[in-house]
Protein backbone atom coordinates (compact mmCIF):
# COMPACT_ATOMS: atom_id res chain seq x y z
CA UNK A 1 0.00 0.00 0.00
CA UNK A 2 2.81 2.37 0.85
CA UNK A 3 4.36 2.47 -2.58
CA UNK A 4 3.96 6.07 -3.72
CA UNK A 5 3.60 4.80 -7.27
CA UNK A 6 -0.22 4.85 -7.03
CA UNK A 7 -1.79 8.16 -8.09
CA UNK A 8 -1.81 10.26 -4.90
CA UNK A 9 -5.15 11.06 -3.30
CA UNK A 10 -3.54 14.19 -1.88
CA UNK A 11 -0.90 16.02 -3.90
CA UNK A 12 0.53 19.34 -2.75
CA UNK A 13 2.98 21.41 -4.79
CA UNK A 14 4.65 24.69 -3.88
CA UNK A 15 2.01 25.56 -1.32
CA UNK A 16 2.30 29.08 0.07
CA UNK A 17 -0.07 30.21 2.79
CA UNK A 18 -0.80 33.56 4.37
CA UNK A 19 -2.70 34.86 7.38
CA UNK A 20 -3.38 38.44 6.43
CA UNK A 21 0.07 39.93 5.84
CA UNK A 22 2.04 37.13 7.42
CA UNK A 23 3.43 34.54 5.07
CA UNK A 24 3.65 31.22 6.94
CA UNK A 25 4.11 28.44 4.36
CA UNK A 26 6.89 28.84 1.81
CA UNK A 27 6.49 25.99 -0.61
CA UNK A 28 5.24 22.74 0.89
CA UNK A 29 5.30 19.65 -1.34
CA UNK A 30 3.88 16.30 -0.37
CA UNK A 31 2.11 13.25 -1.74
CA UNK A 32 -0.19 10.85 0.04
CA UNK A 33 -1.46 7.75 -1.72
CA UNK A 34 -4.82 6.23 -0.85
CA UNK A 35 -4.56 4.09 2.28
CA UNK A 36 -1.31 5.63 3.46
CA UNK A 37 -0.59 7.14 6.85
CA UNK A 38 1.90 9.99 6.78
CA UNK A 39 3.02 12.34 9.52
CA UNK A 40 4.00 15.97 9.50
CA UNK A 41 6.77 16.45 12.04
CA UNK A 42 8.34 19.64 13.19
CA UNK A 43 8.83 21.99 16.07
CA UNK A 44 6.11 24.35 17.23
CA UNK A 45 5.47 27.01 14.65
CA UNK A 46 6.97 25.02 11.78
CA UNK A 47 3.72 25.15 9.80
CA UNK A 48 2.13 21.72 10.35
CA UNK A 49 -1.27 23.06 11.42
CA UNK A 50 -1.19 25.63 8.66
CA UNK A 51 -0.60 22.87 6.12
CA UNK A 52 -3.73 21.02 7.27
CA UNK A 53 -5.74 24.24 7.34
CA UNK A 54 -4.57 25.08 3.84
CA UNK A 55 -5.90 21.79 2.55
CA UNK A 56 -9.33 22.79 3.89
CA UNK A 57 -9.17 26.41 2.80
CA UNK A 58 -9.07 27.71 6.37
CA UNK A 59 -6.04 29.97 6.00
CA UNK A 60 -6.37 33.55 4.85
CA UNK A 61 -4.96 32.90 1.40
CA UNK A 62 -3.04 30.14 -0.34
CA UNK A 63 -1.28 29.71 -3.64
CA UNK A 64 0.31 26.75 -5.37
CA UNK A 65 -1.51 23.51 -5.98
CA UNK A 66 -3.45 21.20 -3.70
CA UNK A 67 -5.11 18.31 -5.49
CA UNK A 68 -7.53 16.02 -3.70
CA UNK A 69 -8.37 12.94 -5.74
CA UNK A 70 -6.98 14.72 -8.80
CA UNK A 71 -9.12 17.85 -8.33
CA UNK A 72 -7.54 21.23 -7.77
CA UNK A 73 -8.84 22.80 -4.55
CA UNK A 74 -6.97 26.09 -4.29
CA UNK A 75 -9.77 28.60 -4.79
CA UNK A 76 -12.50 26.18 -3.76
CA UNK A 77 -14.79 27.01 -0.80
CA UNK A 78 -14.17 24.90 2.34
CA UNK A 79 -17.57 23.19 2.27
CA UNK A 80 -16.92 21.95 -1.25
CA UNK A 81 -13.48 20.65 -0.36
CA UNK A 82 -14.90 18.58 2.50
CA UNK A 83 -17.38 16.99 0.10
CA UNK A 84 -14.89 16.03 -2.59
CA UNK A 85 -15.30 12.36 -3.61
CA UNK A 86 -13.22 10.80 -0.88
CA UNK A 87 -14.62 12.99 1.91
CA UNK A 88 -12.12 15.10 3.82
CA UNK A 89 -12.41 15.01 7.61
CA UNK A 90 -10.61 17.35 9.98
CA UNK A 91 -9.73 17.06 13.66
CA UNK A 92 -8.51 20.53 14.63
CA UNK A 93 -5.75 20.97 17.17
CA UNK A 94 -8.17 22.57 19.63
CA UNK A 95 -10.62 19.70 18.92
CA UNK A 96 -13.44 22.03 17.91
CA UNK A 97 -16.20 20.48 20.01
CA UNK A 98 -19.20 22.81 20.01
CA UNK A 99 -20.10 23.87 23.56
CA UNK A 100 -23.73 24.63 22.80
CA UNK A 101 -24.33 21.13 21.44
CA UNK A 102 -24.67 17.85 23.31
CA UNK A 103 -22.28 15.01 22.60
CA UNK A 104 -24.87 13.36 20.39
CA UNK A 105 -25.61 16.60 18.53
CA UNK A 106 -21.89 17.12 17.95
CA UNK A 107 -21.64 13.60 16.62
CA UNK A 108 -24.63 13.93 14.29
CA UNK A 109 -23.98 17.50 13.21
CA UNK A 110 -21.85 16.84 10.17
CA UNK A 111 -23.59 16.24 6.86
CA UNK A 112 -22.70 13.06 4.97
CA UNK A 113 -19.63 13.93 2.97
CA UNK A 114 -18.52 10.57 1.65
CA UNK A 115 -20.16 7.44 0.35
CA UNK A 116 -19.12 5.33 3.33
CA UNK A 117 -20.33 6.86 6.58
CA UNK A 118 -19.48 4.66 9.53
CA UNK A 119 -22.71 3.30 11.08
CA UNK A 120 -23.55 4.40 14.63
CA UNK A 121 -23.17 0.86 15.94
CA UNK A 122 -19.56 0.75 14.77
CA UNK A 123 -18.89 4.24 16.06
CA UNK A 124 -20.13 3.36 19.53
CA UNK A 125 -18.24 0.09 19.36
CA UNK A 126 -15.03 1.98 18.68
CA UNK A 127 -15.78 4.79 21.19
CA UNK A 128 -18.07 3.33 23.89
CA UNK A 129 -17.79 6.39 26.15
CA UNK A 130 -19.65 8.48 23.62
CA UNK A 131 -22.76 6.36 24.02
CA UNK A 132 -22.82 6.72 27.80
CA UNK A 133 -22.25 10.44 27.60
CA UNK A 134 -24.42 11.24 24.62
CA UNK A 135 -26.66 13.63 26.55
CA UNK A 136 -23.79 15.60 28.12
CA UNK A 137 -22.78 18.96 26.82
CA UNK A 138 -19.96 18.40 24.34
CA UNK A 139 -17.37 20.43 26.21
CA UNK A 140 -18.18 18.71 29.53
CA UNK A 141 -16.45 15.60 28.26
CA UNK A 142 -12.91 14.82 29.37
CA UNK A 143 -10.11 15.76 26.99
CA UNK A 144 -9.81 12.18 25.79
CA UNK A 145 -13.54 11.85 25.22
CA UNK A 146 -13.62 15.12 23.31
CA UNK A 147 -10.83 13.85 21.09
CA UNK A 148 -12.77 10.64 20.46
CA UNK A 149 -15.85 12.69 19.63
CA UNK A 150 -13.83 14.81 17.20
CA UNK A 151 -12.66 11.62 15.46
CA UNK A 152 -16.02 9.88 15.62
CA UNK A 153 -17.98 12.66 13.94
CA UNK A 154 -15.80 12.73 10.83
CA UNK A 155 -15.89 8.95 10.55
CA UNK A 156 -19.66 9.00 10.85
CA UNK A 157 -19.85 11.67 8.16
CA UNK A 158 -18.01 9.35 5.81
CA UNK A 159 -14.61 11.01 5.51
CA UNK A 160 -11.92 8.69 4.15
CA UNK A 161 -9.09 11.22 4.12
CA UNK A 162 -8.46 12.19 7.73
CA UNK A 163 -6.44 15.24 8.74
CA UNK A 164 -5.62 14.76 12.42
CA UNK A 165 -3.88 17.58 14.28
CA UNK A 166 -2.09 16.52 17.49
CA UNK A 167 -4.79 14.15 18.63
CA UNK A 168 -2.69 12.87 21.55
CA UNK A 169 -1.78 16.28 22.94
CA UNK A 170 -2.27 16.54 26.68
CA UNK A 171 -3.87 13.11 27.07
CA UNK A 172 -3.06 10.37 29.59
CA UNK A 173 -0.96 7.42 28.35
CA UNK A 174 -3.84 4.91 28.42
CA UNK A 175 -5.91 7.18 26.23
CA UNK A 176 -3.00 7.72 23.87
CA UNK A 177 -2.74 3.94 23.57
CA UNK A 178 -6.45 3.65 22.85
CA UNK A 179 -6.16 6.29 20.13
CA UNK A 180 -3.19 4.41 18.71
CA UNK A 181 -5.35 1.31 18.38
CA UNK A 182 -8.08 3.36 16.69
CA UNK A 183 -5.67 4.80 14.13
CA UNK A 184 -4.21 1.34 13.53
CA UNK A 185 -7.73 -0.04 12.90
CA UNK A 186 -8.52 2.78 10.53
CA UNK A 187 -5.31 2.16 8.64
CA UNK A 188 -6.18 -1.51 8.29
CA UNK A 189 -9.54 -0.50 6.88
CA UNK A 190 -7.86 1.57 4.21
CA UNK A 191 -8.40 5.09 5.50
CA UNK A 192 -5.89 7.69 4.33
CA UNK A 193 -4.47 9.66 7.24
CA UNK A 194 -2.31 12.76 7.63
CA UNK A 195 -1.11 12.90 11.20
CA UNK A 196 0.42 15.94 12.85
CA UNK A 197 2.17 14.73 15.98
CA UNK A 198 4.53 15.84 18.72
CA UNK A 199 4.42 12.36 20.19
CA UNK A 200 6.84 10.61 17.89
CA UNK A 201 6.56 7.28 19.73
CA UNK A 202 2.84 7.36 18.95
CA UNK A 203 3.32 8.19 15.30
CA UNK A 204 6.35 6.08 14.38
CA UNK A 205 4.75 2.62 14.34
CA UNK A 206 1.68 3.87 12.45
CA UNK A 207 3.18 5.88 9.63
CA UNK A 208 4.37 4.89 6.18
CA UNK A 209 6.29 8.12 5.73
CA UNK A 210 7.33 11.22 7.66
CA UNK A 211 7.56 14.75 6.33
CA UNK A 212 9.82 17.06 8.31
CA UNK A 213 8.77 20.69 8.32
CA UNK A 214 10.79 23.74 9.27
CA UNK A 215 9.92 27.41 8.75
CA UNK A 216 6.98 26.53 6.52
CA UNK A 217 8.86 24.17 4.22
CA UNK A 218 9.30 20.42 3.90
CA UNK A 219 13.00 19.97 4.59
CA UNK A 220 13.20 16.19 4.59
CA UNK A 221 11.21 13.03 3.93
CA UNK A 222 11.81 9.77 5.76
CA UNK A 223 10.25 6.46 4.69
CA UNK A 224 9.20 4.15 7.52
CA UNK A 225 11.91 1.66 6.53
CA UNK A 226 14.72 4.19 6.88
CA UNK A 227 13.63 5.31 10.30
CA UNK A 228 15.94 3.28 12.53
CA UNK A 229 19.04 4.69 10.85
CA UNK A 230 17.78 8.25 11.16
CA UNK A 231 16.62 8.30 14.77
CA UNK A 232 19.42 10.41 16.12
CA UNK A 233 19.22 13.22 13.58
CA UNK A 234 15.44 13.13 13.82
CA UNK A 235 15.48 13.59 17.58
CA UNK A 236 17.82 16.48 17.21
CA UNK A 237 15.58 17.98 14.55
CA UNK A 238 12.54 17.73 16.78
CA UNK A 239 14.44 18.98 19.80
CA UNK A 240 13.41 16.09 22.03
CA UNK B 1 -57.26 50.98 40.52
CA UNK B 2 -56.87 47.31 39.62
CA UNK B 3 -58.42 48.13 36.28
CA UNK B 4 -55.85 50.82 35.57
CA UNK B 5 -53.00 48.53 36.60
CA UNK B 6 -54.16 45.55 34.57
CA UNK B 7 -54.79 47.84 31.61
CA UNK B 8 -51.23 49.12 31.71
CA UNK B 9 -49.83 45.64 32.22
CA UNK B 10 -51.78 44.39 29.21
CA UNK B 11 -50.38 47.22 27.13
CA UNK B 12 -46.95 46.34 28.47
CA UNK B 13 -47.47 42.71 27.56
CA UNK B 14 -48.41 43.66 24.00
CA UNK B 15 -45.43 45.95 23.59
CA UNK B 16 -43.33 43.23 25.17
CA UNK B 17 -44.56 40.73 22.57
CA UNK B 18 -43.27 42.99 19.81
CA UNK B 19 -40.00 43.56 21.64
CA UNK B 20 -39.62 39.78 21.93
CA UNK B 21 -40.28 39.12 18.23
CA UNK B 22 -37.94 41.87 17.12
CA UNK B 23 -35.11 41.22 19.55
CA UNK B 24 -35.30 37.51 18.77
CA UNK B 25 -34.58 38.24 15.11
CA UNK B 26 -31.78 40.61 16.05
CA UNK B 27 -30.26 38.04 18.38
CA UNK B 28 -30.33 35.26 15.77
CA UNK B 29 -28.75 37.51 13.15
CA UNK B 30 -26.12 38.88 15.48
CA UNK B 31 -25.30 35.42 16.81
CA UNK B 32 -24.57 33.87 13.44
CA UNK B 33 -23.58 36.73 11.15
CA UNK B 34 -22.07 39.07 13.74
CA UNK B 35 -24.14 41.84 12.18
CA UNK B 36 -25.96 44.40 14.31
CA UNK B 37 -28.96 44.79 12.06
CA UNK B 38 -29.92 48.42 12.33
CA UNK B 39 -32.39 48.00 9.47
CA UNK B 40 -34.60 45.86 11.71
CA UNK B 41 -36.99 48.69 12.52
CA UNK B 42 -37.30 49.67 8.87
CA UNK B 43 -37.98 46.03 7.96
CA UNK B 44 -40.71 45.92 10.60
CA UNK B 45 -42.22 49.05 9.08
CA UNK B 46 -41.90 47.47 5.64
CA UNK B 47 -43.92 44.50 6.85
CA UNK B 48 -46.70 46.77 8.11
CA UNK B 49 -46.65 48.91 4.98
CA UNK B 50 -46.78 45.93 2.63
CA UNK B 51 -49.86 44.74 4.48
CA UNK B 52 -51.43 48.19 4.24
CA UNK B 53 -50.54 48.59 0.55
CA UNK B 54 -51.79 45.09 -0.19
CA UNK B 55 -55.13 45.95 1.31
CA UNK B 56 -55.30 49.40 -0.26
CA UNK B 57 -54.25 48.58 -3.80
CA UNK B 58 -54.79 44.85 -4.25
CA UNK B 59 -57.52 44.01 -1.79
CA UNK B 60 -55.31 41.50 0.02
CA UNK B 61 -56.67 41.01 3.51
CA UNK B 62 -55.00 40.58 6.87
CA UNK B 63 -54.63 36.81 6.83
CA UNK B 64 -52.92 36.67 3.47
CA UNK B 65 -50.79 39.65 4.46
CA UNK B 66 -49.69 37.82 7.58
CA UNK B 67 -48.23 35.13 5.31
CA UNK B 68 -47.10 37.11 2.26
CA UNK B 69 -45.69 40.23 3.81
CA UNK B 70 -43.04 38.42 5.91
CA UNK B 71 -42.14 36.34 2.85
CA UNK B 72 -41.55 39.47 0.77
CA UNK B 73 -39.62 41.20 3.54
CA UNK B 74 -37.59 38.01 4.05
CA UNK B 75 -36.84 37.88 0.33
CA UNK B 76 -35.52 41.43 0.39
CA UNK B 77 -33.37 40.29 3.32
CA UNK B 78 -31.89 37.49 1.19
CA UNK B 79 -30.94 40.04 -1.44
CA UNK B 80 -29.45 42.45 1.09
CA UNK B 81 -27.35 39.68 2.60
CA UNK B 82 -26.18 38.36 -0.73
CA UNK B 83 -25.43 41.72 -2.31
CA UNK B 84 -24.15 43.78 0.63
CA UNK B 85 -23.56 42.03 3.93
CA UNK B 86 -21.59 39.13 2.47
CA UNK B 87 -18.96 41.55 1.23
CA UNK B 88 -18.43 42.89 4.74
CA UNK B 89 -17.61 39.53 6.28
CA UNK B 90 -14.32 39.43 8.09
CA UNK B 91 -14.35 43.18 8.57
CA UNK B 92 -15.09 44.87 11.88
CA UNK B 93 -18.80 44.53 12.61
CA UNK B 94 -19.04 48.31 12.69
CA UNK B 95 -19.26 48.14 8.89
CA UNK B 96 -22.36 45.95 9.00
CA UNK B 97 -23.91 48.25 11.54
CA UNK B 98 -23.27 51.31 9.38
CA UNK B 99 -24.51 49.58 6.25
CA UNK B 100 -27.78 48.48 7.82
CA UNK B 101 -28.19 51.88 9.45
CA UNK B 102 -27.83 53.51 6.04
CA UNK B 103 -30.25 51.02 4.59
CA UNK B 104 -32.81 51.91 7.26
CA UNK B 105 -32.48 55.59 6.40
CA UNK B 106 -32.97 54.85 2.70
CA UNK B 107 -36.03 52.64 3.21
CA UNK B 108 -37.66 55.01 5.67
CA UNK B 109 -36.80 58.00 3.50
CA UNK B 110 -38.43 56.41 0.45
CA UNK B 111 -41.63 55.65 2.33
CA UNK B 112 -41.63 59.07 3.88
CA UNK B 113 -41.28 60.58 0.43
CA UNK B 114 -44.08 58.47 -1.00
CA UNK B 115 -46.57 58.50 1.86
CA UNK B 116 -45.72 61.50 4.01
CA UNK B 117 -45.57 61.53 7.73
CA UNK B 118 -49.13 60.92 8.73
CA UNK B 119 -50.31 57.52 9.82
CA UNK B 120 -52.77 55.30 8.06
CA UNK B 121 -55.06 53.10 10.11
CA UNK B 122 -55.31 49.39 9.35
CA UNK B 123 -58.54 47.64 10.21
CA UNK B 124 -58.69 44.81 12.72
CA UNK B 125 -59.70 41.65 10.84
CA UNK B 126 -63.35 40.71 11.19
CA UNK B 127 -62.66 37.50 13.07
CA UNK B 128 -60.75 39.29 15.82
CA UNK B 129 -63.05 42.22 16.49
CA UNK B 130 -64.70 42.61 19.87
CA UNK B 131 -63.30 41.30 23.09
CA UNK B 132 -63.73 39.48 26.35
CA UNK B 133 -65.00 40.95 29.59
CA UNK B 134 -62.75 39.47 32.25
CA UNK B 135 -64.59 41.17 35.11
CA UNK B 136 -61.65 43.28 36.25
CA UNK B 137 -60.85 44.42 32.72
CA UNK B 138 -61.88 44.33 29.08
CA UNK B 139 -59.57 42.30 26.82
CA UNK B 140 -59.85 43.08 23.09
CA UNK B 141 -59.60 39.89 21.04
CA UNK B 142 -56.97 41.27 18.70
CA UNK B 143 -54.64 42.10 21.56
CA UNK B 144 -55.01 38.65 23.05
CA UNK B 145 -54.23 37.27 19.60
CA UNK B 146 -51.04 39.34 19.33
CA UNK B 147 -49.76 38.12 22.67
CA UNK B 148 -50.54 34.48 22.01
CA UNK B 149 -49.12 34.42 18.49
CA UNK B 150 -45.98 36.36 19.36
CA UNK B 151 -45.29 34.09 22.27
CA UNK B 152 -46.01 31.06 20.10
CA UNK B 153 -43.65 32.19 17.36
CA UNK B 154 -40.96 33.17 19.84
CA UNK B 155 -41.11 29.93 21.79
CA UNK B 156 -41.39 27.94 18.56
CA UNK B 157 -38.22 29.60 17.26
CA UNK B 158 -36.50 28.91 20.54
CA UNK B 159 -37.52 25.26 20.38
CA UNK B 160 -36.30 24.85 16.82
CA UNK B 161 -32.98 26.47 17.65
CA UNK B 162 -32.31 24.62 20.88
CA UNK B 163 -33.80 21.21 20.21
CA UNK B 164 -33.63 20.30 16.53
CA UNK B 165 -30.90 19.41 14.02
CA UNK B 166 -31.51 22.63 12.08
CA UNK B 167 -30.98 24.51 15.31
CA UNK B 168 -27.79 22.54 15.95
CA UNK B 169 -26.40 23.95 12.70
CA UNK B 170 -27.31 27.45 13.81
CA UNK B 171 -25.75 26.99 17.24
CA UNK B 172 -22.59 25.46 15.83
CA UNK B 173 -22.36 28.19 13.21
CA UNK B 174 -22.79 30.82 15.89
CA UNK B 175 -19.81 29.33 17.76
CA UNK B 176 -17.45 28.67 14.87
CA UNK B 177 -18.70 29.19 11.31
CA UNK B 178 -15.31 28.47 9.68
CA UNK B 179 -15.03 25.06 11.26
CA UNK B 180 -18.63 24.22 10.45
CA UNK B 181 -17.95 25.06 6.83
CA UNK B 182 -14.85 22.87 6.83
CA UNK B 183 -17.14 20.01 7.85
CA UNK B 184 -19.05 20.37 4.59
CA UNK B 185 -21.88 22.72 5.58
CA UNK B 186 -22.68 25.49 3.12
CA UNK B 187 -22.28 28.26 5.65
CA UNK B 188 -22.65 31.18 3.19
CA UNK B 189 -26.14 29.97 2.26
CA UNK B 190 -26.90 29.43 5.92
CA UNK B 191 -25.96 33.06 6.61
CA UNK B 192 -28.26 34.24 3.86
CA UNK B 193 -31.22 32.16 5.01
CA UNK B 194 -30.71 33.17 8.62
CA UNK B 195 -30.68 36.85 7.77
CA UNK B 196 -33.78 36.32 5.66
CA UNK B 197 -35.52 34.54 8.52
CA UNK B 198 -34.63 37.18 11.12
CA UNK B 199 -35.84 39.92 8.81
CA UNK B 200 -39.02 38.00 8.00
CA UNK B 201 -39.74 37.89 11.73
CA UNK B 202 -39.51 41.69 11.75
CA UNK B 203 -41.91 41.86 8.81
CA UNK B 204 -44.27 39.51 10.61
CA UNK B 205 -44.20 41.72 13.70
CA UNK B 206 -44.98 44.67 11.45
CA UNK B 207 -48.14 43.04 10.09
CA UNK B 208 -49.21 42.08 13.61
CA UNK B 209 -48.66 45.67 14.70
CA UNK B 210 -50.55 47.30 11.84
CA UNK B 211 -54.05 47.08 13.38
CA UNK B 212 -52.79 48.28 16.79
CA UNK B 213 -50.48 51.16 15.97
CA UNK B 214 -50.75 53.53 13.04
CA UNK B 215 -48.88 52.48 9.92
CA UNK B 216 -46.29 55.21 9.39
CA UNK B 217 -42.83 55.37 7.79
CA UNK B 218 -41.28 56.09 11.19
CA UNK B 219 -43.11 53.42 13.20
CA UNK B 220 -39.99 51.26 13.32
CA UNK B 221 -37.42 53.86 14.22
CA UNK B 222 -39.03 54.74 17.54
CA UNK B 223 -39.57 51.11 18.44
CA UNK B 224 -36.12 49.92 17.47
CA UNK B 225 -34.35 52.06 20.09
CA UNK B 226 -36.20 50.22 22.84
CA UNK B 227 -35.58 46.89 21.12
CA UNK B 228 -31.85 47.53 21.07
CA UNK B 229 -32.01 48.32 24.77
CA UNK B 230 -33.82 45.00 25.23
CA UNK B 231 -31.07 43.18 23.36
CA UNK B 232 -28.39 44.82 25.49
CA UNK B 233 -30.26 43.97 28.70
CA UNK B 234 -30.86 40.37 27.66
CA UNK B 235 -27.37 39.83 26.28
CA UNK B 236 -26.37 39.98 22.64
CA UNK B 237 -26.99 36.72 20.87
CA UNK B 238 -28.95 34.91 23.59
CA UNK B 239 -32.19 33.56 22.12
CA UNK B 240 -34.14 32.75 25.26
CA UNK B 241 -32.73 35.86 26.88
CA UNK B 242 -34.13 38.09 24.18
CA UNK B 243 -37.62 36.58 24.47
CA UNK B 244 -37.80 36.73 28.25
CA UNK B 245 -36.26 40.20 28.36
CA UNK B 246 -38.61 41.47 25.65
CA UNK B 247 -41.71 40.47 27.58
CA UNK B 248 -40.14 41.56 30.87
CA UNK B 249 -39.24 45.01 29.61
CA UNK B 250 -42.76 45.49 28.25
CA UNK B 251 -44.21 44.63 31.65
CA UNK B 252 -41.77 46.88 33.49
CA UNK B 253 -42.74 49.73 31.18
CA UNK B 254 -46.43 49.07 31.79
CA UNK B 255 -45.95 48.94 35.53
CA UNK B 256 -43.96 52.17 35.48
CA UNK B 257 -46.68 53.84 33.47
CA UNK B 258 -49.08 52.95 36.26
CA UNK B 259 -46.82 54.12 39.10
CA UNK B 260 -45.10 57.09 37.54
CA UNK B 261 -46.20 57.76 33.96
CA UNK B 262 -43.53 60.37 33.24
CA UNK B 263 -40.78 57.80 33.82
CA UNK B 264 -42.22 55.11 31.55
CA UNK B 265 -40.26 56.14 28.47
CA UNK B 266 -36.89 56.19 30.19
CA UNK B 267 -37.17 53.24 32.54
CA UNK B 268 -35.88 50.87 29.86
CA UNK B 269 -32.74 52.89 29.35
CA UNK B 270 -32.15 53.21 33.08
CA UNK B 271 -32.50 49.45 33.30
CA UNK B 272 -30.02 49.09 30.46
CA UNK B 273 -27.48 51.31 32.18
CA UNK B 274 -27.78 49.38 35.42
CA UNK B 275 -27.41 46.03 33.68
CA UNK B 276 -24.36 47.28 31.79
CA UNK B 277 -22.76 48.33 35.08
CA UNK B 278 -23.54 45.12 36.94
CA UNK B 279 -23.44 42.49 34.20
CA UNK B 280 -21.86 43.90 31.05
CA UNK B 281 -22.62 40.76 29.03
CA UNK B 282 -26.34 41.14 29.74
CA UNK B 283 -28.68 39.13 31.96
CA UNK B 284 -28.50 36.00 29.81
CA UNK B 285 -25.22 36.59 27.99
CA UNK B 286 -22.18 34.51 28.72
CA UNK B 287 -19.71 36.41 30.84
CA UNK B 288 -16.34 36.47 29.10
N1 LIG C 1 -4.05 32.76 12.76
C1 LIG C 1 -2.75 33.08 12.56
N2 LIG C 1 -2.40 34.34 12.23
C2 LIG C 1 -1.12 34.68 12.03
N3 LIG C 1 -0.09 33.81 12.12
C3 LIG C 1 -0.35 32.55 12.44
C4 LIG C 1 -1.70 32.10 12.67
N4 LIG C 1 -1.66 30.80 12.98
C5 LIG C 1 -0.36 30.44 12.93
N5 LIG C 1 0.42 31.46 12.61
C6 LIG C 1 1.89 31.45 12.44
O1 LIG C 1 2.20 30.54 11.41
C7 LIG C 1 3.37 29.80 11.72
C8 LIG C 1 3.04 28.32 11.63
O2 LIG C 1 2.15 27.99 12.66
P1 LIG C 1 1.44 26.58 12.75
O3 LIG C 1 1.03 26.15 11.41
O4 LIG C 1 0.38 26.68 13.79
O5 LIG C 1 2.63 25.66 13.27
P2 LIG C 1 2.62 24.25 14.01
O6 LIG C 1 1.28 23.66 13.89
O7 LIG C 1 3.66 23.47 13.31
O8 LIG C 1 2.99 24.52 15.43
C9 LIG C 1 3.81 30.25 13.09
O9 LIG C 1 4.85 31.18 12.92
C10 LIG C 1 2.59 30.90 13.67
O10 LIG C 1 2.97 31.94 14.54
MG1 LIG D 1 -0.07 23.12 15.37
Amino acid sequence: MSAPSAAPILRIRDLQAFYGESHVLHGVDLDVAEGEVVTLLGRNGSGRTSTLKSILGLVGRRTGSIQVGGQETVGMAPHRIARLGIGVGYCPEERGIFASLTTEENLQLLPRIGAAGMPDAEIYDMFPNLLERRRSQGTRLSGGEQQMLAMARILRAGARLLLLDEITEGLAPVIVQALGRVVQQLKERGYTIVLVEQNFRFAAPLADRHYLLEHGRVVDTIEAGQLSGRMESLQEFLGV
Amino acid sequence: MIQALSGQLLLGLINGSFYALLSLGLAIIFGLLDVVNFAHGAQYMLGAFLAWMGLQYLGIGYWWALLLSPLVVGATGLVVERVFLRRLQGLDNLYGLLLTFGLALVIEGLFHHAFGNSGSPYPVPELLRGGFDLGFMYLPKYRAWVVVVSLGISLGSWFVIEKTPIGAYLRAGTENPRLLQAFGVNVPVMFMLTYGFGVALAGFAGVMAAPIYQVTPMMGSSLIMVVFAVVVIGGMGSILGSIVTGIGVGLVEGFTKFLWPEAANVVVFVLMAVVLLVRPAGLFGRQK
